[in-house]
């Protein structure tokens, strides 16, 4: 009797701490998740009612018709050139703000800002930049490289998106290798100053391997929100002019819920989730290995 | 290093953060001006204050409803994940059950799912049951999807708690419940703060999922309603860009307030995810 008793009050403890988190997570993570898994091997779309399972044929078309990979490979390249950009200057102004400068927290705190606004409207600051700004000063000044608007240049409108792709994390990133720094230990830096290392030598040879954590964190945070970036796009170029600057996420998007090819759509999307998953897991074990060597 | 390079480089440094700055000067400096007179020098300052766009933009975009709806998603929708994740997150660390750990190894592995893997089955799902367009149901999907990293995050807290503590309330006669909110919950303070931030600042931002499932424009929030706010009225300039001073300013109030709190809470939530 009391064994049974305690059995129920064991599953009534657990059901009231944990039942509320389990039934949000199960029902809008777990079941969707499974469930489009299981989206990827049907031709449903909005047209039929009903639609049948076609096995691998939506990952075969995303892989061959062209669309998918090409927006893919646009995406590969905006995401490691605004990574590569932003890590460095997000390390060299770290840097710069540790050295117990004038103003230091102050100008730590304003880089810093574009990170607590969203996407969309950092987009939409950035439009009349490129749009209105630049090309005005092009035209006042006969800079011919300004003085037409990057956003309808087919070749140049990516480069509108790393540019304010760096601009909105390079203060974010900037603020982890400043944790990452600080904790470097003093004397370390002031044997190595005594010993000889100044500047760029003192850069790449103390601190920069003692940062490595940071490091490694800060590139994956790059990599993984390049992947998956949106609003930005949606709101400075909406993938134009003639999708080149359509990144995957807008492309899977307008896929599923503009052509309605949600199966296709959701291929894609799977596609995508492999690519982030893989570079979470990367950071992982790199960070375990380091771990494993300090 | 020596007196002379520091400044150098604080000069350095400080016109660089100017340069940052100058997007955010050149829409606060235009929401006070007219359109013609953005198009033909944007760096001019206004003539006087003239806060007509404002007048403008609150109306079209309908600020203060998608204020008040931003507001209402954002609270309820933090509050509810502070809540139900840290009572779980302690539940799977003071009970070292088999279904606890798989339950936790389940959440940690989830953080690797991007959103855009979600969004078509669950507009899908949703969909097929009539529940798009609502607000409460965007709030139990924040609920759904900020659990992982919420609870990952108190999980690593509690774990460093000593049990002694808790031990001396049971001695006293206190149930499970009682001492979860009158020992432990108290002590999360500081890494409630943590998660606190980030999902503010995730949620109040957040645009693509609202988007999907906000269709009627009396519940849009204020990301939302900035986006309709563009699309419908993209020729004037001068009062959309009154329209985005407006939606960043709450964030910026913030900001000044809590800016030791809000850059802490984001190292920590980078450091440890």
């Amino acid at each position: 009797m009391s064994l049974k008793n305690s059995v129920v009050k064991k599953t009534g403890l657990f059901l009231f701490f944990t039942g509320p988190t389990l039934i949000a997570f199960i029902s809008i993570l777990i079941i969707p998740f499974f469930y489009g898994i299981y989206l990827t091997f049907t031709n449903w779309n909005a047209i039929s009612q009903d639609y049948q399972l076609v096995g691998l044929q939506n990952y075969i078309t995303a892989f061959t018709d062209g669309g998918f990979l090409t927006q893919f490979l646009i995406t590969c390249k905006y995401v490691f050139i605004s990574t590569f950009i932003c890590n460095i200057l997000a390390f060299l102004l770290a840097y710069a703000l540790t050295r117990g400068i004038k103003l230091q927290e102050f100008m730590r705190s304003g880089f810093f800002v574009p990170n607590l606004i969203g996407g969309i409207v950092l987009g939409y600051i950035w439009r009349f930049l490129f749009a209105n700004v630049f090309t005005l000063i092009g035209k006042n000044y006969g800079i011919e490289a300004l003085s037409r608007s990057f956003l309808s240049d087919p070749n140049l409108a990516i480069w509108a998106l790393i540019i304010v792709t760096i601009w909105q994390y390079s203060g974010y990133l900037m603020i982890i290798y400043i944790a990452g720094i600080i904790n470097i230990p003093k004397e370390v830096l002031e044997s190595a100053s005594l010993d000889g290392a100044y500047g760029l030598k003192k850069i790449f040879h103390i601190v920069i391997p003692l940062i490595v954590p940071s490091i490694v964190i800060c590139v994956f945070i790059s990599l993984s929100r390049g992947f998956m970036a949106y609003d930005l796009n949606l709101s400075l170029t909406n993938g134009k002019p003639f999708g080149s600057s359509q990144l995957a996420s807008m492309y899977v998007y307008q896929q599923a819920f503009l052509n309605q090819k949600y199966g296709l759509g959701q291929a894609e999307a799977i596609i995508l989730f492999i690519v982030v998953a893989a570079l979470s897991v990367t950071q992982v074990l790199l960070t375990k290995k380091f771990e494993v060597e300090s | 290093m020596m007196k002379r390079n520091k400044i150098i480089l604080s000069i350095v440094i400080f016109v660089l953060l100017i340069v940052f700055m100058v997007p955010f000067y050149i829409v606060i400096n235009n929401s006070f001006r007219t359109t013609e007179k953005f198009v033909n020098n944007p760096f001019q300052l206004p003539d006087k204050l003239n806060f007509h766009n404002y007048v403008d933009a609150f109306e079209k975009m309908n600020f203060l409803n998608a204020l008040k709806n931003s507001a209402i998603i954002t609270v309820l929708s933090v509050s509810g994940i502070l809540m139900t994740a840290s009572m779980t997150a302690y539940f799977l660390v003071r009970h070292d059950w088999k279904i606890n750990k798989i339950i936790f190894a389940i959440l940690v592995a989830s953080m690797i799912v991007p959103f855009q893997a979600i969004m078509i089955p669950l507009v899908k799902i949703y969909g097929s049951m009539n529940l798009l367009n609502n607000r409460w149901i965007l709030i139990f999907m924040y609920l759904g999807f900020g659990q992982p990293f919420a609870v990952f995050i108190f999980h690593g807290f509690i774990k460093n708690i000593p049990y002694e503590l808790e031990e001396a309330a049971m001695m006293d006669g206190a149930s499970k419940i009682q001492i979860f909110f009158r020992v432990v919950f108290p002590l999360l303070m500081p890494v409630m703060m943590t998660v606190l931030i980030l999902d503010v600042l995730w949620i109040w931002n957040d645009y693509l999922l609202p988007s999907l499932i906000l269709l009627s424009p009396d519940i849009r929030t204020l990301p939302l309603s900035t986006y309709s706010f563009f699309t419908t009225y993209s020729v004037d300039f001068a009062p959309l860009m009154a329209g985005l001073v407006l939606t960043i300013l709450p964030v910026i109030i913030l900001y000044l307030f809590s800016q030791k709190y809000i850059i802490e809470g984001v190292v920590q939530g980078a450091i440890k995810s």
